[in-house]
């Protein structure tokens, strides 16, 4: 053994090639150019696509799909967290209802959820309190209280397992700190408990928001002047079929992006006091 | 029991045959105790013996299912018609809970909010009091516990000693009339536990009443009042702090303060 082995300074390192990563990146960039290509050459009038971006009857229709996305979103998750606090309560017969109401809703396709309440008239042809008032159910039931209802229930549905799954990742010694203080079973949940069950709720529902703006395209099927039905109402004057469900996809690409972007403002928001500590670098 | 008669020599607490099992494990057997104005008393015994659990019997963490807690005279957790013991609702229990500041082993202070906040949010939500006169008596809180540099701290910037003074200043900031510490010291490091029992040391000297469940035996001898030794879910023995750590009477006790010391 002589000192030579281990002089080192002068060894050269010579990364691995990765071959088989290389292969795939090529074929890749094969396939999207072959994709890019197709669209280019196929009968895609792109001038009508920049034409009907902006004319009005397609603003409307994503304004209306931007406020039912807002609406039934907010209906959403008031009936996620009234149904998650249930669920968690003491008494059987609230708890079940909650368990109840998540399997129902959960299990029934929104679409097929706007259809019933849109044609709730042919079960209910009045609606009202016995007594005090009653009005005509086709009246009440215009295509934009169907889709809010539909969409937004059934998304209290599902809010209701994310907000239940936040209550729970809050550690018992935080409800017990918030009870020695004096606080009562409300400002319990409002100040100490959901501010930090909000770091577990916000992202899933910041992802189901996204989700329900593209749920309310389901509304036009019952009339709903929403962004695709506008397109489609279009397209059935001039034939231009594609060319609209490519504007009303850029929309929808749009309007997503930016609450991707929302979203993640949001998050850093809520994650207030932990993004501090080293393990959530 | 007359609670508007109370003779100002009267025990601050009260307990009598106080029960409580999970189940059918019976965690506390029939819990007799009555604690001075300004008594410091440790409680110790080997873990599972239901000192921790007869601690959050008295501030309602956990209800009692025999037995009576009386505290500054009132009735813990129930009031009294004839015979009849009504459970108090929500709202009641959160009342008598506010007189009562409790110190948690695993700290429990509020991870979204600064430790100023913290200390200010039973006094502002709870007791109603004006957001700057909370600050400052907060800040002054800090001062005692030596912590003011960290007023606008995260809790997760702090250490646990640190954490622990905060939750101690948290504890006095509801004016408390009893402390609870649930082993304040357990769950730190070696090198941290004598600035949470220095704290706790000249709470002591201020006359505030507390109950103390811990293994530090040597806080027990110099601090405390008296020292209760509890071993499964029985109260053994209670006495001055010195006669009982020193000379204990019963063989339990015994065989547990030297078990500790080795």
């Amino acid at each position: 053994m002589t000192d030579t082995v281990y002089q080192v300074s002068h060894l050269t390192l010579v990364p691995r090639r990765h071959y088989g990563r290389m292969i795939a990146a090529a074929l890749v960039v094969a396939a999207l150019a072959a994709i890019v290509h197709a669209f280019a050459v196929g009968q895609i009038e792109w001038s009508y696509v920049g034409e009907f971006l902006t004319v009005p009857a397609i603003m409307s229709g994503l304004v209306n799909t931007i406020v039912m996305a807002i609406l039934a979103m907010v209906l959403g998750i008031v009936l996620g967290i009234v149904f998650a606090i249930m669920r968690l309560s003491e008494n059987p017969v609230l708890s079940t209802t909650a368990l109840g109401y998540v399997w129902f809703f959960r299990a029934i396709p929104a679409l097929l959820q706007l259809l019933i309440w849109f044609n709730l008239a042919l079960v209910f042809p009045t609606i009202g309190i016995p007594g005090l008032f009653s009005v005509n159910t086709v009246e009440v039931m215009t295509p934009f209280v169907a889709a809010l209802l539909g969409l937004g229930i059934q998304q209290g549905a599902f809010t209701a397992e994310v907000v239940r799954a936040g209550l729970l990742s809050v550690d018992r010694g935080q409800y017990e700190a918030a009870q020695t203080i004096g606080m009562t079973r409300l400002q319990m949940l409002r100040r100490i408990i959901m501010p930090q069950a909000m770091r577990v709720i916000v992202p899933p529902v910041g992802n189901e928001f996204i989700g329900m703006v593209k749920l309310t395209s389901l509304a036009s099927v019952i009339q709903y002047a929403e962004i695709l039905h506008s397109a489609q109402n279009i397209y059935y004057a001039n034939s231009r079929v594609i060319e609209l469900l490519i504007v009303a996809a850029i929309w929808y690409l749009v309007v997503v992006t930016i609450l991707s972007l929302i979203q993640g403002r949001i998050e850093k928001y809520f994650s207030k006091g932990v993004a501090a500590t080293g393990n959530a670098k | 029991m007359d609670t508007q008669n109370l003779s100002p020599d009267a025990p601050l607490v009260v307990a009598a045959d106080v029960r409580k099992h999970f189940g059918s494990l019976e965690v506390l057997k029939g819990i007799n105790v009555k604690v001075p104005k300004g008594e410091v008393l440790c409680i110790i015994g080997p873990s599972g013996s239901g000192k921790s659990t007869f601690l959050r019997c008295i501030n309602q963490l956990e209800r009692i299912d025999g037995g009576a807690i009386w505290l500054g005279g009132e009735l813990v957790g129930f009031r009294r018609e004839g015979d009849n013991l009504y459970e108090l609702d929500d709202a009641q229990i959160a009342r008598q809970r506010r007189s009562i500041g409790m110190v948690f082993q695993r700290f429990n202070l509020f991870p979204h909010l600064t430790v100023t906040e913290n200390i200010i949010e039973g006094p502002v939500q709870v007791l109603k009091e004006n957001r700057n006169e909370a600050k400052e008596r907060a800040h002054a809180l800090l001062d005692r516990v030596g912590l003011i540099d960290k007023r606008d701290a995260y809790p997760a910037h702090l250490s646990g000693g640190q954490q622990q003074r905060v939750a101690i200043a948290r504890a006095l900031a509801m004016r408390p009339q009893l402390l609870l510490f649930d082993e304040p010291t357990s769950a730190l490091d070696p090198e941290l536990v004598g600035e949470v029992l220095n704290v706790m040391r000249d709470l002591a000297q201020t006359g505030m009443t507390m109950i103390v469940v811990t293994h530090e035996l040597g806080f027990a001898r110099e601090v405390s009042h008296r020292t209760a030794f509890m071993d499964q879910g029985q109260l053994v023995e209670i006495g001055d702090s010195r006669s009982v750590l020193a000379s204990p009477q019963q063989a339990r006790t015994r065989e547990f303060i030297s078990a500790v010391h080795k």
